[in-house]
Protein backbone atom coordinates (compact mmCIF):
# COMPACT_ATOMS: atom_id res chain seq x y z
CA UNK A 1 0.00 0.00 0.00
CA UNK A 2 1.29 2.99 -0.99
CA UNK A 3 0.66 5.75 1.39
CA UNK A 4 1.54 9.56 1.87
CA UNK A 5 5.24 8.89 3.69
CA UNK A 6 6.30 7.70 0.35
CA UNK A 7 5.54 10.18 -2.09
CA UNK A 8 7.13 12.63 0.78
CA UNK A 9 10.35 10.70 1.07
CA UNK A 10 10.59 10.50 -3.13
CA UNK A 11 10.13 14.20 -3.18
CA UNK A 12 12.49 14.56 -0.17
CA UNK A 13 14.86 12.45 -2.11
CA UNK A 14 14.83 14.66 -5.28
CA UNK A 15 14.79 17.93 -3.67
CA UNK A 16 18.04 17.08 -1.91
CA UNK A 17 19.68 15.60 -5.27
CA UNK A 18 18.71 18.90 -6.33
CA UNK A 19 20.63 20.65 -3.86
CA UNK A 20 23.28 18.68 -4.45
CA UNK A 21 23.19 19.79 -7.76
CA UNK A 22 22.86 23.39 -7.07
CA UNK A 23 25.96 23.17 -4.41
CA UNK A 24 28.13 20.70 -6.22
CA UNK A 25 28.20 22.20 -9.93
CA UNK A 26 29.78 25.58 -11.23
CA UNK A 27 28.08 25.07 -14.81
CA UNK A 28 25.16 27.55 -14.78
CA UNK A 29 22.76 25.55 -17.20
CA UNK A 30 22.92 22.24 -14.82
CA UNK A 31 22.40 24.40 -11.75
CA UNK A 32 19.48 25.41 -13.33
CA UNK A 33 18.39 22.17 -14.57
CA UNK A 34 19.15 20.98 -10.76
CA UNK A 35 16.73 23.76 -9.47
CA UNK A 36 14.05 22.45 -11.81
CA UNK A 37 14.33 19.49 -10.16
CA UNK A 38 13.68 20.84 -6.78
CA UNK A 39 10.72 22.50 -8.15
CA UNK A 40 9.21 19.31 -9.81
CA UNK A 41 10.45 17.74 -6.23
CA UNK A 42 7.89 20.70 -4.79
CA UNK A 43 5.00 19.38 -6.97
CA UNK A 44 5.28 15.98 -6.08
CA UNK A 45 4.83 17.18 -2.56
CA UNK A 46 1.91 19.06 -3.63
CA UNK A 47 -0.15 16.69 -5.54
CA UNK A 48 0.51 13.44 -2.85
CA UNK A 49 -0.59 16.08 0.01
CA UNK A 50 -4.00 17.09 -2.49
CA UNK A 51 -4.53 13.13 -2.82
CA UNK A 52 -4.04 12.78 1.44
CA UNK A 53 -6.69 15.90 1.98
CA UNK A 54 -9.17 14.56 -0.82
CA UNK A 55 -8.45 18.89 -2.02
CA UNK A 56 -7.74 20.01 -5.73
CA UNK A 57 -6.18 23.39 -4.00
CA UNK A 58 -2.62 21.35 -4.46
CA UNK A 59 -2.97 20.57 -7.72
CA UNK A 60 -3.60 24.40 -8.45
CA UNK A 61 -0.93 25.15 -6.30
CA UNK A 62 1.53 22.59 -8.64
CA UNK A 63 -0.09 24.89 -11.80
CA UNK A 64 1.08 27.59 -10.26
CA UNK A 65 4.55 26.31 -9.57
CA UNK A 66 4.43 25.21 -12.97
CA UNK A 67 4.16 29.05 -14.47
CA UNK A 68 6.67 30.41 -12.03
CA UNK A 69 9.08 27.86 -13.22
CA UNK A 70 8.91 28.67 -17.05
CA UNK A 71 9.46 32.30 -16.00
CA UNK A 72 12.55 31.59 -13.74
CA UNK A 73 13.97 29.65 -16.67
CA UNK A 74 13.19 31.49 -19.41
CA UNK A 75 14.71 34.53 -17.47
CA UNK A 76 17.45 32.59 -15.77
CA UNK A 77 18.35 31.53 -19.33
CA UNK A 78 18.53 35.12 -20.80
CA UNK A 79 20.93 36.26 -18.04
CA UNK A 80 23.13 33.19 -19.07
CA UNK A 81 23.28 34.21 -22.90
CA UNK A 82 23.24 37.39 -21.91
CA UNK A 83 26.34 37.17 -19.48
CA UNK A 84 28.45 34.69 -22.05
CA UNK A 85 27.88 37.07 -24.39
CA UNK A 86 29.70 39.76 -22.88
CA UNK A 87 32.21 37.16 -21.13
CA UNK A 88 32.60 33.99 -22.36
CA UNK A 89 32.19 32.02 -19.83
CA UNK A 90 29.30 30.23 -17.95
CA UNK A 91 31.59 29.12 -15.23
CA UNK A 92 29.75 30.39 -11.63
CA UNK A 93 33.28 31.07 -10.22
CA UNK A 94 33.82 33.83 -12.30
CA UNK A 95 30.42 35.10 -12.23
CA UNK A 96 32.05 37.90 -9.94
CA UNK A 97 30.71 41.13 -10.68
CA UNK A 98 28.74 42.14 -8.27
CA UNK A 99 31.10 40.82 -5.83
CA UNK A 100 31.89 42.68 -2.73
CA UNK B 1 -0.02 -5.31 -5.04
CA UNK B 2 0.65 -3.67 -8.52
CA UNK B 3 0.30 -0.01 -7.54
CA UNK B 4 3.53 -0.57 -4.90
CA UNK B 5 5.37 -1.89 -8.27
CA UNK B 6 4.53 0.93 -10.53
CA UNK B 7 5.33 3.14 -7.51
CA UNK B 8 8.91 1.45 -6.73
CA UNK B 9 9.58 1.22 -10.24
CA UNK B 10 8.83 4.78 -10.98
CA UNK B 11 10.80 6.33 -7.85
CA UNK B 12 13.77 4.31 -8.75
CA UNK B 13 13.60 5.43 -12.22
CA UNK B 14 13.21 9.30 -10.96
CA UNK B 15 15.74 8.98 -8.75
CA UNK B 16 18.36 7.56 -10.99
CA UNK B 17 18.46 10.01 -13.50
CA UNK B 18 18.44 12.75 -11.18
CA UNK B 19 21.54 11.53 -10.21
CA UNK B 20 22.72 11.64 -13.89
CA UNK B 21 21.24 14.84 -14.47
CA UNK B 22 23.36 16.25 -11.96
CA UNK B 23 26.97 13.86 -12.37
CA UNK B 24 27.11 13.88 -16.00
CA UNK B 25 29.53 16.11 -17.25
CA UNK B 26 28.10 16.64 -20.78
CA UNK B 27 25.44 19.96 -19.73
CA UNK B 28 23.83 18.05 -23.32
CA UNK B 29 23.24 14.69 -21.98
CA UNK B 30 22.50 16.53 -18.45
CA UNK B 31 19.60 18.82 -20.22
CA UNK B 32 17.99 15.29 -22.32
CA UNK B 33 18.03 13.13 -19.33
CA UNK B 34 16.39 15.66 -17.48
CA UNK B 35 13.35 15.48 -19.96
CA UNK B 36 13.62 11.57 -19.38
CA UNK B 37 13.25 12.61 -15.64
CA UNK B 38 9.93 14.82 -16.52
CA UNK B 39 8.28 12.29 -18.56
CA UNK B 40 8.99 9.75 -15.80
CA UNK B 41 7.13 12.31 -13.80
CA UNK B 42 4.59 12.83 -15.37
CA UNK B 43 4.23 8.79 -15.17
CA UNK B 44 4.41 9.08 -11.38
CA UNK B 45 1.25 12.03 -12.06
CA UNK B 46 -0.61 9.74 -14.34
CA UNK B 47 -0.20 6.40 -11.36
CA UNK B 48 -2.03 8.99 -9.00
CA UNK B 49 -4.63 9.95 -11.70
CA UNK B 50 -3.22 13.42 -11.91
CA UNK B 51 -4.03 13.18 -15.71
CA UNK B 52 -4.22 16.94 -16.33
CA UNK B 53 -1.18 17.37 -14.38
CA UNK B 54 0.45 14.72 -15.94
CA UNK B 55 -0.15 16.28 -20.22
CA UNK B 56 0.79 19.72 -17.87
CA UNK B 57 4.11 18.25 -17.38
CA UNK B 58 5.25 16.56 -20.53
CA UNK B 59 3.87 19.53 -22.91
CA UNK B 60 5.10 22.70 -20.39
CA UNK B 61 8.46 20.83 -18.90
CA UNK B 62 9.75 17.89 -21.02
CA UNK B 63 8.53 19.73 -24.19
CA UNK B 64 8.63 23.75 -23.33
CA UNK B 65 11.48 24.38 -20.83
CA UNK B 66 14.11 20.83 -21.77
CA UNK B 67 13.80 22.80 -25.57
CA UNK B 68 14.62 26.26 -24.36
CA UNK B 69 18.01 24.50 -22.10
CA UNK B 70 18.50 22.69 -25.69
CA UNK B 71 18.91 25.90 -27.18
CA UNK B 72 20.94 27.82 -24.66
CA UNK B 73 23.29 24.68 -24.41
CA UNK B 74 23.66 24.97 -28.47
CA UNK B 75 24.24 28.69 -28.60
CA UNK B 76 26.36 28.74 -25.10
CA UNK B 77 28.82 26.54 -27.45
CA UNK B 78 31.81 26.53 -24.46
CA UNK B 79 35.19 26.39 -25.67
CA UNK B 80 36.01 25.75 -22.18
CA UNK B 81 33.39 23.78 -20.31
CA UNK B 82 33.69 25.20 -16.70
CA UNK B 83 33.60 21.38 -15.34
CA UNK B 84 37.48 21.05 -17.07
CA UNK B 85 38.67 23.76 -15.28
CA UNK B 86 41.49 23.79 -12.45
CA UNK B 87 40.32 22.91 -8.85
CA UNK B 88 36.84 21.32 -10.33
CA UNK B 89 34.22 19.66 -7.59
CA UNK B 90 35.37 21.97 -4.39
CA UNK B 91 32.20 22.59 -3.54
CA UNK B 92 31.60 18.18 -3.78
CA UNK B 93 32.22 17.56 -0.18
CA UNK B 94 30.27 20.12 1.83
CA UNK B 95 27.28 19.64 -0.79
CA UNK B 96 27.45 16.38 -0.45
CA UNK B 97 27.44 16.63 3.18
CA UNK B 98 25.35 19.25 3.74
CA UNK B 99 22.52 17.51 1.28
CA UNK B 100 22.89 14.10 3.06
CA UNK B 101 22.46 15.68 6.23
CA UNK B 102 19.04 17.68 5.36
CA UNK B 103 17.76 14.10 3.61
CA UNK B 104 18.31 11.97 6.80
CA UNK B 105 16.61 14.79 8.99
CA UNK B 106 13.95 15.10 6.49
CA UNK B 107 13.96 10.94 6.25
CA UNK B 108 13.70 11.03 10.48
CA UNK B 109 11.26 13.55 10.08
CA UNK B 110 8.78 11.86 7.99
CA UNK B 111 9.11 8.53 8.91
CA UNK B 112 8.83 9.40 12.63
CA UNK B 113 6.02 12.01 12.47
CA UNK B 114 2.51 10.96 12.73
CA UNK B 115 0.63 12.65 10.09
CA UNK B 116 -3.26 13.20 11.04
CA UNK B 117 -5.74 10.91 9.88
CA UNK B 118 -7.35 11.36 6.10
CA UNK B 119 -10.32 12.83 6.42
CA UNK B 120 -13.48 10.04 5.38
CA UNK B 121 -15.04 10.78 2.60
CA UNK B 122 -12.38 12.83 0.81
CA UNK B 123 -10.13 11.55 -1.56
CA UNK B 124 -12.45 11.07 -4.79
CA UNK B 125 -11.13 12.32 -7.93
CA UNK B 126 -9.59 15.20 -6.77
CA UNK B 127 -7.00 15.52 -9.75
CA UNK B 128 -9.95 15.37 -12.12
CA UNK B 129 -10.04 18.48 -14.24
CA UNK B 130 -13.63 19.59 -13.38
CA UNK B 131 -12.75 19.62 -9.92
CA UNK B 132 -9.07 21.71 -10.32
CA UNK B 133 -11.07 24.02 -12.55
CA UNK B 134 -13.52 24.86 -10.04
CA UNK B 135 -10.74 25.38 -7.66
CA UNK B 136 -8.86 27.79 -10.62
CA UNK B 137 -11.62 29.53 -11.60
CA UNK B 138 -13.21 30.79 -7.98
CA UNK B 139 -10.70 30.67 -5.14
CA UNK B 140 -7.66 31.00 -7.28
CA UNK B 141 -8.91 33.48 -10.23
CA UNK B 142 -6.90 36.86 -8.74
CA UNK B 143 -3.54 34.56 -8.40
CA UNK B 144 -4.52 32.72 -12.22
CA UNK B 145 -4.54 36.55 -13.94
CA UNK B 146 -1.47 37.19 -11.44
CA UNK B 147 0.43 34.64 -12.74
CA UNK B 148 -0.41 35.80 -16.48
CA UNK B 149 1.10 39.27 -16.02
CA UNK B 150 4.10 37.29 -14.75
CA UNK B 151 4.47 35.14 -17.75
CA UNK B 152 4.39 38.52 -19.96
CA UNK B 153 6.66 40.31 -17.74
CA UNK B 154 8.71 37.15 -18.16
CA UNK B 155 8.56 37.59 -22.06
CA UNK B 156 9.09 40.74 -22.57
CA UNK B 157 12.05 40.60 -20.38
CA UNK B 158 13.55 37.47 -21.92
CA UNK B 159 13.17 39.12 -25.00
CA UNK B 160 15.03 42.24 -23.76
CA UNK B 161 17.62 40.64 -22.42
CA UNK B 162 18.12 38.69 -25.79
CA UNK B 163 19.22 42.05 -27.52
CA UNK B 164 22.60 42.36 -29.19
CA UNK B 165 23.65 45.32 -27.45
CA UNK B 166 22.76 45.53 -23.56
Amino acid sequence: MITQTHYLLLSAALFMIGVFGVLSRRNVIVIFLSIELILNAVNINLIGFAEYWGNSSGQVFAIFVIAVAVAEAVIGLGIIVAFYRNKETINIDEMNLMKW
Amino acid sequence: MAEAIIFYTLAALILAFAVMVVTVRNTLYSALLLAADFLLVALLYASMNNLLLAVIQVMVYAAGIVLVYVFVVILVNLKRPPEQQPDRGRYRPIGTILAAAVLGELILITATGALRPAPAGGAEAVGSVENIAMELFTNYLIPFEVASMLLLVAMVGAIVLAKKEL
